[in-house]
C-alpha cells in the first residue's frame, strides 16, 4: 500500500489563509452577482444599498480586512483522501489551530462561545470548528472552508416532510422560511436548500448548498429548474436589498439532494447573507 | 440625505420620518445581547447602571478587531429582534434611539411611540465600509464581554435609514409591499 504523508502544518497553514482569504474577499460570484442585480433593481434605495454592499466589499479586498464583522463560526467541508497520512500532529487539531491563528492574527472576531446555554463565554480564539469529512478514495486532501455568521444563520428551518408534500411542499417550505426571515438575514440572500437524507444529513446538505458558487446549477436538469424557478419567486416577494424594498432578495438559491427513506422527504432551509464567504483549496 | 446630530433632540426626532436615509455625527454607545441582559436585570432589579442611557442612541454591534492604524475594526449591525425582549425598558429609562438591522416586534414599536423615540437600520454586511463613519471609540463598560462590551463611538456622516419613526411609521411593512409582485 502507497500511502501520502502530509505534514500538520501544511494543513494548519492551508486552512488558516482560506478563512482569512473568505472573510477578505468576497466570491466572484457574489460579486458579479450583486453588481447585475444593482442593474436590475427596481428599487432606488435598493440600487443604492446594493452599490454600497459592492463599495465595502471592494473595500475589504483591497484593505485586506473583514468584509462583515460577524466573520462566523469556521465551517469546513473536508474530502479526506483514504490514502493520506498526517505526519507531526493530528489532522483534527491542525485545522483547529489553523482556524485559532486566522482569527487571532487575522483581526476576526472571536465568536464562539464554549457552552451554548450555561455559561456563554468566549473561548477567545474561535475555535472549535465545525468539521464534515468525507473519507473518498485517493491521497489528496480537499478543504472548503466559510465563516458562517449567524444572522443569516438564526433564520433557518428544517422540516421532515412526508412524500406525499412531492415538490410543491418543498417550495412552499422553502419560500414560507424566506418569507418569515424577511429583512433579517441581511438581504439580498444566498439560500442554501437539502432535501433527502435523514435529519442531520439533509441541514447538512442545505449547509453544503451555500458553499457552492451561486453561478453553478444542480448537474440534475430538474433540480436546477427549481432553483431557478425558487430564485425568480423569492425575489417577486419585494423585501429588496436591507429588507428595505426591492426587486433582489436573493442573489442565488442551490438545490443539493440525497437519496432518502420510504416514509421521508427532508427539507432543510440554511440562509445565508449575501457575505456568502467560502473558498477551497486542495493539498 | 439628512444630516442628524447626536444626541438627538425631540424636535430633531420630530422631523424623522420612516424612509429617510439620514447620516448621523456625534456620538453613540453600543451594546449587544450580553451588554443588554446585563442592563435589563439592573434595571428590574432597581439598581443604578454603569452607563447613562439618557437622551442616547445605542448601535447594536459587536466589531471585529481593527488592524493596527484604524480606529475601529469593520462594524456593522447585528440583527436587532434579539434585543426587542430589553429594548421596550431601556427606552422607557430613557434610550432615544436605536440602530440596528431587521424587523422589531409590536412592543418596540409601542415603546418607540411611547417615548417619542426612533429606530436606524444601517446595511447589514456592509461593516467595512461603515467603519470609515467611526472616527474613534472608548471602552465604557463591561469590558469582559469582548467584542460585546459597551463602548462609546464618535461618528461622522455614519449611514442609515429611519425605518421605524416616531409615528410608528415603519418602512419594513410599507415598501416590500411596494415591490411584492406575487
Amino acid at each position: 500500500m502507497n500511502f501520502r504523508q502530509i505534514n500538520a502544518d501544511t494543513v494548519k497553514n492551508t486552512v488558516k489563509k482560506l478563512f482569512l482569504d473568505c472573510n477578505y474577499n468576497i466570491g466572484d460570484d457574489i460579486l458579479c452577482a450583486l453588481k447585475k442585480s444593482k442593474d436590475k433593481e427596481k428599487s432606488p434605495v435598493g440600487q443604492s444599498v446594493l452599490a454600497q454592499i459592492i463599495e465595502n466589499d471592494e473595500i475589504a479586498a483591497a484593505e485586506q480586512i473583514p468584509l462583515c464583522q460577524d466573520t462566523g463560526m469556521a465551517v469546513l467541508f473536508v474530502e479526506y483522501g483514504d490514502k493520506v497520512v498526517i505526519e507531526n500532529g493530528s489532522f483534527q487539531e491542525a485545522v483547529e489551530q489553523g482556524v485559532r491563528e486566522a482569527y487571532e492574527e487575522g483581526y476576526l472576531r472571536k465568536s464562539v462561545v464554549s457552552d451554548p446555554v450555561f455559561d456563554r463565554t468566549n473561548t477567545k480564539d474561535n475555535t472549535p470548528a465545525i468539521i464534515h469529512t468525507k473519507i473518498v478514495p485517493g491521497d489528496k486532501i480537499k478543504i472548503t472552508a466559510g465563516g458562517k455568521g449567524f444572522g443569516s444563520e438564526n433564520m433557518s428551518a428544517i422540516k421532515m416532510l412526508t412524500p406525499s408534500y412531492g415538490i410543491e411542499g418543498v417550495k412552499d417550505f422553502v419560500l414560507e422560511t424566506v418569507r418569515k426571515a424577511g429583512p433579517n438575514p441581511c438581504p439580498p440572500m444566498v439560500v442554501g436548500v437539502g432535501i433527502g437524507g435523514t435529519f442531520e444529513k439533509c441541514a447538512e446538505l442545505a449547509k453544503k448548498a451555500t458553499f457552492r458558487s451561486i453561478d453553478t446549477e444542480n448537474p440534475d436538469p430538474r433540480y436546477a429548474d427549481l432553483e431557478r424557478e425558487l430564485l425568480e419567486r423569492i425575489n417577486k416577494m419585494g423585501f429588496g436589498p436591507a429588507g428595505l424594498g426591492g426587486s433582489t432578495t436573493a442573489i442565488g438559491v442551490n438545490v443539493e439532494t440525497y437519496p432518502t427513506h420510504i416514509a421521508g422527504m427532508p427539507v432543510a432551509v440554511n440562509i445565508c447573507c449575501h457575505a456568502a464567504r467560502h473558498k477551497s483549496a486542495e493539498i | 440625505m439628512k444630516r442628524i446630530t447626536l444626541p438627538l433632540t425631540d424636535e430633531q426626532i420630530e422631523t424623522l420620518n420612516a424612509g429617510d436615509s439620514v447620516l448621523l455625527s456625534g456620538t453613540m454607545i453600543t451594546g449587544r445581547d450580553a451588554a443588554h441582559k446585563r442592563l435589563y436585570e439592573l434595571a428590574q432589579k432597581g439598581e443604578d447602571f454603569p452607563v447613562d442611557i439618557k437622551g442616547e442612541t445605542i448601535y447594536y454591534v459587536g466589531p471585529a478587531p481593527a488592524k493596527p492604524g484604524y480606529a475601529v475594526g469593520p462594524a456593522g449591525p447585528t440583527s436587532s429582534y434579539r434585543m426587542d425582549k430589553y429594548a421596550p425598558t431601556l427606552m422607557d429609562m430613557g434610550l432615544k434611539a436605536m440602530v440596528g438591522k431587521g424587523a422589531r416586534n409590536k412592543e418596540v414599536v409601542d415603546a418607540i411611540v411611547r417615548n417619542h423615540g426612533v429606530y436606524f437600520a444601517a446595511i447589514g454586511g456592509a461593516a467595512a465600509l461603515i467603519a470609515k463613519s467611526i472616527k474613534s471609540e472608548k471602552l465604557l463598560c463591561y469590558e469582559d464581554l469582548g467584542t460585546e462590551a459597551i463602548r462609546e463611538y464618535v461618528v461622522e456622516d455614519f449611514p442609515c435609514v429611519v425605518v421605524i419613526d416616531s409615528k410608528g411609521n415603519n418602512v419594513y411593512e410599507t415598501e416590500p409591499q411596494k415591490y411584492n409582485e406575487e
